[in-house]
């Protein structure tokens, strides 16, 4: 099998059995990408992962670019990340034309009333985890209040929001000198 | 088919794929962001979207694409926006490979994501109080009311979910519980 097969198979494989991106993926990653394939060094896969937190897009995909780019150059990474992408098209996809077919059935109704509920909880929980991870510091108060003040009451892009705050980042610690 | 739909939504996937800074959940407020710019799917639609994102294979950032892609424009649709999506990433990680050796060491980027990162925690945050607002509250004729059983589901499985010991269990199996709940005492 050529590299680049070995490529998409793999992160096929990794898309295809992991629950949950970002963090969740990194065992599988591991195991995949260190020891099983040996492409890339424990610390190569901390490294990518970082800058992957690092960039815009999708945690998993940006690694699956970056470890495809660093084994065959631009076409790995393309392969890399097509592989990472496959399961959720097609499982997606699967789950949406059953999802469409029932969704007027009472029972079904009953049931995606229930997991609202829990969606909800789900999510309150993510974002109290997040702000555990982010908020370290009173500037990281500042920023967080003053962004989401705008996002509930000002009409403005999210977009916006993201680059004022680079901006207010990048002159506090890169332009002031405050230590990260 | 509807070519001007569909390049319509490859530019908008792609524009949360260069902007989503922080990975799933960081694509919410931009999704939300459509409801109000498109009428390609509700808020209703968005909270099914992250059940079924949550309690699938498969990162959540590319799930929801896949299934807001799906539910505007079938099959295809689903493909088109998760290409959009994904392209930045292959662009910008690509570049930084190739040119940037020490990318995450330098000061500016650091300073960078030091003040993005408490700021998508704030957006992602508005992004769940609409989805919340949607959940667990009931349009009525006369007005708005709370949906008691919704939000006592919701408090119960918050305050579970914040038991050291329960934290392992996948959001997949809350979600199943969920839908006996659901079931059981007819939502």
């Amino acid at each position: 099998m050529n590299e680049y097969m070995q490529l998409y198979t793999a992160f096929l494989r990794i898309g295809g059995l992991t629950f949950g991106g970002g963090l969740a993926m990194l065992p599988m990653l591991k195991y995949e990408l260190v020891e099983k394939k040996n492409w890339i060094t424990e610390e190569d896969l901390l490294d990518c992962y970082a800058i992957g937190q690092c960039t815009p897009g999708i945690i998993a995909v940006n690694t699956a670019t970056y470890v495809g780019y660093k084994r065959k150059g631009v076409m790995g990474g393309i392969v890399a990340t097509l592989g990472m992408i496959t399961p959720s098209i097609v499982i997606i996809t699967l789950v949406a034309i059953c999802l469409q077919a029932f969704i007027e059935n009472v029972w079904v109704q009953h049931a995606l009333m229930g997991v609202r509920a829990v969606v909800c909880a789900l999510m309150l929980n993510t974002v109290l985890t997040l702000a555990k991870k982010s908020l370290k510091n009173a500037f990281c108060y500042f920023v967080c209040i003053v962004a989401f003040l705008l996002a509930m009451f000002v009409p403005i892009p999210t977009v916006c929001i993201v680059i004022i705050a680079a901006v207010v980042g990048i002159l506090v610690y890169a332009v002031g000198g405050k230590q990260v | 088919m509807n070519f001007g739909l569909m390049a319509r939504m490859f530019w908008e996937f792609f524009k949360i794929g260069l902007f989503a800074v922080g990975g799933g959940p960081a694509t919410l407020p931009y999704l939300m962001d459509l409801t109000e710019k498109f009428d390609w799917y509700t808020m209703e639609d968005l909270t099914n979207m992250i059940a079924i994102s949550e309690s699938t294979p498969g990162p959540l950032g590319l799930n929801m694409a896949t299934y807001a892609g799906f539910h505007t424009l079938g099959t295809f649709g689903g493909v088109v926006s998760t290409l959009g999506l994904v392209i930045p990433s292959i662009i910008v990680i690509t570049l930084i490979a190739k040119f940037l050796e020490n990318f995450n060491e330098n000061k500016f980027v650091q300073g960078a994501f030091a003040g993005i990162r408490p700021a998508v925690t704030a957006l992602i945050a508005s992004a769940v109080y609409g989805v919340c607002k949607v959940s667990l509250v009931v349009q009525t004729e006369t007005g708005y009311a709370p949906a008691v059983k919704t939000i006592v589901l919701c408090v119960i499985v918050f305050a579970l979910l914040q038991v050291k010991r329960l934290q392992k269990y996948h959001p997949a199996l809350w979600l199943l519980f969920a839908v006996i709940i659901g079931i059981v005492f007819r939502f």
